[in-house]
C-alpha cells in the first residue's frame, strides 16, 4: 500500500514538473516568437545609396532585436493615399505624417494611441512642450512621436544670384528686397526670380499662410471646432498682393504657376528658380531625389515684417503607428521608432552610428533642422557628429545664424488642411487673373474654411 | 400540353395556312423535367457571369448606396446619417461650380468631339488607296496610355514657357507665350482639345464601320440625280448611319459627364476651380482630406451623377425612338 502511495506521489510530482517545464518552455517560445513590422522607408525614386543606408539601419536593428523582423516599404506622405490605404488596411505598421495632419488623425482615432509606451521612455519629459503638443489629442492622448522639426525658409540658387550680380552670401532680409532681387534674377538670367507652390493640393494655401505669418497674420483664432477663421485679414491680403505684384507687375515669377511640393523642388534643383519657400530640411530630398548640385544651394531665414506677431511658421514630421496595432507588434513598432528616429537625437553612440551610416552611403549629414527637445540638446547632438557633417554648412550660414533669432509659430491648429485648401483657389486666381479681387476672394475662402472648422473636417 | 404532342407551348403552329401562337399552358413544375430540359446547363453557363456581376457591379453599387447614407472615419463602424450627405453636397458652393464646369466641358466636347471624328471618318471612307493607313493614324492616340498622352500635351504642347510647341509657333508671329493650363479662360478648352485628340480614334473607327455598311448603290443613284458631296452626306450618309450617330451622341454625353482623367492630371481642378468637374469633386470629397471623412458625400454625389445619367439615357432613348434605326 505504502509503495503504491509512493508511486502515485512520484507520478504526481513528475506530472507537475512536466507541466511546469512545459509551461515555461511554452512561455519562453512565446516571448521569442518573431514579430514582423512593416516600416515606412524612403520616398519612391530615392537613390541606391539612400536605400542602402536605410537597409544598413534595418540590419543593425534586427541584430539588436532578434525577435523583430523589419520589412521596409517605400513611402511618401500623401493625404489621398493615406485615406485609401487606411480604408484598405494597407498602411505600414510605422509611418510618418506631417505636423499638419497628426492631431486631426489622432482625434479621428486613425492612428494608434501610444501614450503608455512613449511615457516609459526616459527622454519623454525632455520634449519641447510645443513640439509634443503636435502629437497630442485634445484628450491628452499621445498618438505619435515628433522626430524632426523645421522652420519655413527661403531657399535660393547661389549660381543665379552671382549671374544676376547679387552677393550669394547676402540673401534678402526684407520682402521689398526679395522682390527687387527676384526681378533682377529674372531679367538678367531668364530664370524665375521667385516661384511659389500653386497647385490646389493644399500646398498653394500652405505657402500663402507662411507668407502671411511673416507679415504678422494668422489664419484662425481659438481652438478646435470653436476656432474663428481669419483668412481675410489685412495680412493675407498684403501677402497675396505682394504675389500679384511679382507675378503681373514685375513679371519675375517665370511661366509656371502650378508647382507643387516635389515639382518645385525638382525645378529648383534643375536651376530654373532663383528663390522659393519650403521647409528648412528639404536639402535631403533635393540631394536624394532631385539630384541637386550642392554648390548652387543657399538657404536663409524668411524676411519678417516689423509687426508684433510676425514670425516663421514651423512644421515637422511625426512617426505614428497604424490604428489596429496591438501587443507585441505595438512594442516592436515603438522600439523601431526609438531606434531609427529618436536615439540619434539623444544618445551619442546612436548619433555617431547614424552619421557613419549616412556618410558611408553618401547621404547628407547636418541638414538644418529645429530642436525637438531644446537648443542645448540640439547643439550637443550636432557637436557629436561635427566631423561627419558633409552638407555645405558655410552656404547655410545665413539661415543657421538667423533662424534662432526669429519667433517660430505652429501651423493653424483646427482643420489645417481644409484651411489651406480654402486658400488654394485664391492663390491660383492671383496667378491666373491680374485683376483678381483679392479681398472678395479671401472673404469667400474664409466662409469655406469656417464651415470646415465648424464641422471638424 | 397534350401528351405526345411534339409542338411545345408558345411555339407557332400553322392553322389554315397562317402561323398563330398557341397559348402557353402552365403545367406543374417538375425539377426532374427542368433538369432534363437543360436547366442545369443554363445555370452553369450563367453562373460565372452572375458571380462576376455580383462581385464587381451589383455589390459595389449596393455598397455605394449604403455608403451614401453613412458617415465613417474608416476605422470605427460607420454610422447612419440619413440624407445628410446629399444635403451637404447640394449646399456645397463647389457643387454648382463643378456642375457648370462639367456642362461646359460636355458642350465643348460636343462641339469639337462629335463632328470631328465624323468628318474624319467620311474623308477616310472616301479615300481608296490609303484607307488602312489613315485609319491606323486616326486610331494611334487611343493606343497611347492616357497618362502618357496627358504628360505629352502638358510638357510638349501646353508648356507655358516659350519652348512649348504651341508657344513656339505663336512666337513666330510675335504672340505669347501663354499659360494654356494656367488661365481660367483657356484651361478648359485646352483639356477638351487633348481629350478629343485622345478619344476620337475609337469614334472614327465606329463611324467608318457604319459608313462601310451604307449601300454604294445609294450614292450611285444620288450621283445620277446630280447630288454633290455635301448632298450625298446629308441625304444618304447621315440618314443611313443615324442609329450609330444617336448612340454615339448619348455615349459622348455620358462620357463627358464623367470626365476625370484630364482635369485630375492636367490641372487638379484649377486654376481657381476653373476645371473642377463633378467626378473630380467626388475624388476631392473622398481623398482630398487625409482623414477621409468625406466618403459619404463622395458616394452621394456619385449616386446623383449615376441617377441623372440613367434618367438622361431613358429620356434620350424615348425622344429619339422614332429616328433610331434599331
Amino acid at each position: 500500500m505504502k509503495s503504491s502511495f509512493r508511486a502515485i506521489r512520484l507520478l504526481v510530482v513528475a506530472a507537475a514538473l512536466f507541466l511546469v517545464v512545459g509551461a515555461a518552455s511554452l512561455a519562453n517560445a512565446g516571448s521569442q516568437a518573431k514579430v514582423t513590422i512593416n516600416v515606412a522607408a524612403l520616398r519612391p525614386g530615392s537613390s541606391a545609396d539612400a536605400q542602402k543606408q536605410f537597409d544598413d539601419n534595418v540590419a543593425l536593428f534586427e541584430k539588436q532585436h532578434p525577435n523583430i523582423a523589419v520589412k521596409p516599404v517605400e513611402y511618401a506622405w500623401n493625404g489621398a493615399t493615406f485615406a485609401a490605404q487606411l480604408a484598405a488596411g494597407r498602411l505600414p505598421t510605422v509611418f510618418t505624417v506631417p505636423f499638419t495632419d497628426a492631431r486631426t488623425l489622432g482625434e479621428h482615432r486613425q492612428v494608434a494611441d501610444i501614450t503608455a509606451g512613449v511615457k516609459k521612455w526616459a527622454y519623454y519629459k525632455k520634449f519641447q512642450k510645443t513640439i509634443i503638443a503636435e502629437a497630442t489629442t485634445s484628450k491628452g492622448r499621445i498618438i505619435g512621436v515628433p522626430y524632426a522639426a523645421y522652420a519655413q525658409a527661403l531657399h535660393y540658387n547661389r549660381q543665379l544670384f552671382k549671374q544676376a550680380g547679387l552677393d550669394p552670401n547676402k540673401p534678402p532680409t526684407t520682402w521689398a528686397q526679395l522682390r527687387k532681387y527676384a526681378k533682377q534674377i529674372s531679367q538678367r538670367t531668364g530664370a524665375a526670380g521667385y516661384a511659389q507652390m500653386g497647385l490646389n493640393d493644399n500646398t498653394a494655401g500652405w505657402i500663402a499662410t507662411t507668407v502671411a505669418y511673416t507679415l504678422g497674420g494668422r489664419m484662425e483664432q481659438g481652438r478646435g471646432a470653436n476656432a474663428t477663421a481669419t483668412l481675410n485679414s489685412p495680412f493675407t491680403v498684403q501677402a497675396l498682393n505682394l504675389l500679384k505684384q511679382m507675378r503681373w507687375t514685375d513679371k519675375s515669377m517665370g511661366s509656371t504657376f502650378d508647382y507643387t511640393w516635389p515639382t518645385i523642388n525638382q525645378a529648383f534643383a534643375a536651376g530654373k528658380i532663383g528663390m522659393f519657400i519650403n521647409g528648412s530640411d528639404i536639402y535631403t530630398f533635393l540631394v536624394q531625389a532631385a539630384n541637386l548640385d550642392p554648390k548652387i544651394y543657399g538657404i536663409a531665414p524668411l524676411p519678417l515684417a516689423k509687426q508684433k506677431n510676425a514670425g516663421v511658421m514651423g512644421g515637422g514630421s511625426i512617426a505614428v503607428v497604424r490604428p489596429d496595432t496591438k501587443g507585441a507588434k505595438l512594442n516592436a513598432a515603438l522600439q523601431w521608432i526609438d531606434f531609427f528616429y529618436m536615439e540619434k537625437l539623444i544618445k551619442k553612440p546612436a548619433a555617431l552610428r547614424d552619421a557613419r551610416i549616412l556618410v558611408a552611403n553618401q547621404q547628407p549629414v547636418g541638414v538644418p533642422a529645429f530642436p525637438i527637445f531644446n537648443k542645448v540638446q540640439y547643439d550637443r547632438a550636432n557637436s557629436w557628429i561635427k566631423s561627419y557633417i558633409n552638407v555645405p554648412i558655410k552656404q547655410m550660414n545665413p539661415f543657421l545664424k538667423g533662424i534662432f533669432k526669429q519667433n517660430l509659430y505652429p501651423e493653424p491648429a483646427a482643420s489645417t488642411q481644409s484651411v489651406y485648401h480654402a486658400l488654394d483657389p485664391v492663390v491660383q486666381a492671383v496667378f491666373a487673373d491680374k485683376n483678381a479681387n483679392v479681398s472678395a476672394l479671401l472673404a469667400q475662402a474664409n466662409d469655406v474654411a469656417q464651415k470646415a472648422i465648424r464641422e471638424g473636417k | 400540353m397534350i401528351s405526345g404532342d411534339s409542338t411545345r407551348a408558345g411555339e407557332p403552329v400553322a392553322i389554315g395556312g397562317a402561323a398563330v401562337t398557341r397559348p402557353r399552358v402552365r403545367g406543374r413544375f417538375s425539377p426532374l423535367d427542368w433538369v432534363r430540359r437543360g436547366g442545369l446547363s443554363a445555370v452553369a453557363f450563367a453562373l460565372p457571369m452572375l458571380v462576376i456581376f455580383t462581385a464587381f457591379s451589383w455589390y459595389p453599387i449596393t455598397r455605394l448606396v449604403v455608403l451614401s447614407l453613412q458617415t465613417t472615419n474608416l476605422v470605427d463602424p460607420p454610422s447612419w446619417v440619413g440624407l445628410q450627405n446629399f444635403r451637404d453636397v447640394l449646399n456645397d458652393p463647389l457643387f454648382m461650380t463643378a456642375l457648370k464646369n462639367t456642362a461646359y466641358f460636355a458642350l465643348l466636347a460636343l462641339l469639337f468631339g462629335f463632328p470631328i471624328p465624323l468628318i474624319a471618318a467620311v474623308l477616310i471612307s472616301e479615300s481608296r488607296r490609303f484607307r488602312g493607313a489613315y485609319s491606323a493614324l486616326a486610331y494611334l492616340p487611343v493606343v497611347i496610355p492616357p497618362v502618357v498622352g496627358v504628360m505629352l500635351w502638358r510638357y510638349v504642347f501646353y508648356e507655358p514657357s516659350s519652348v512649348g510647341l504651341f508657344n513656339t509657333v505663336l512666337g513666330w508671329f510675335h504672340m505669347g507665350p501663354y499659360g494654356w493650363l494656367q488661365s481660367t479662360g483657356t484651361a478648359m478648352p485646352a483639356l477638351v482639345v487633348e481629350s478629343t485628340w485622345a478619344n476620337a480614334g475609337t469614334t472614327v473607327i465606329i463611324y467608318l464601320a457604319a459608313l462601310m455598311s451604307v449601300d454604294r448603290d445609294l450614292y450611285d443613284a444620288a450621283s445620277v440625280d446630280g447630288a454633290n458631296l455635301w448632298r450625298k452626306v446629308w441625304h444618304v450618309t447621315v440618314p443611313q448611319i443615324r442609329g450609330v450617330l444617336l448612340v454615339m451622341f448619348m455615349l459622348q454625353i455620358i462620357g463627358t459627364a464623367q470626365v476625370f482623367l484630364e482635369p485630375y492630371l492636367f490641372t487638379s481642378g484649377g486654376p481657381a476651380n476653373a476645371t473642377l468637374t463633378l467626378l473630380l469633386l467626388v475624388y476631392q470629397y473622398a481623398f482630398g482630406n487625409s482623414i477621409g471623412v468625406g466618403f459619404g458625400q463622395a458616394a452621394a454625389l456619385s449616386l446623383m451623377v449615376a441617377v441623372f445619367l440613367a434618367i438622361f439615357s431613358l429620356v434620350f432613348l424615348r425622344l429619339t425612338r422614332s429616328w433610331s434605326t434599331t
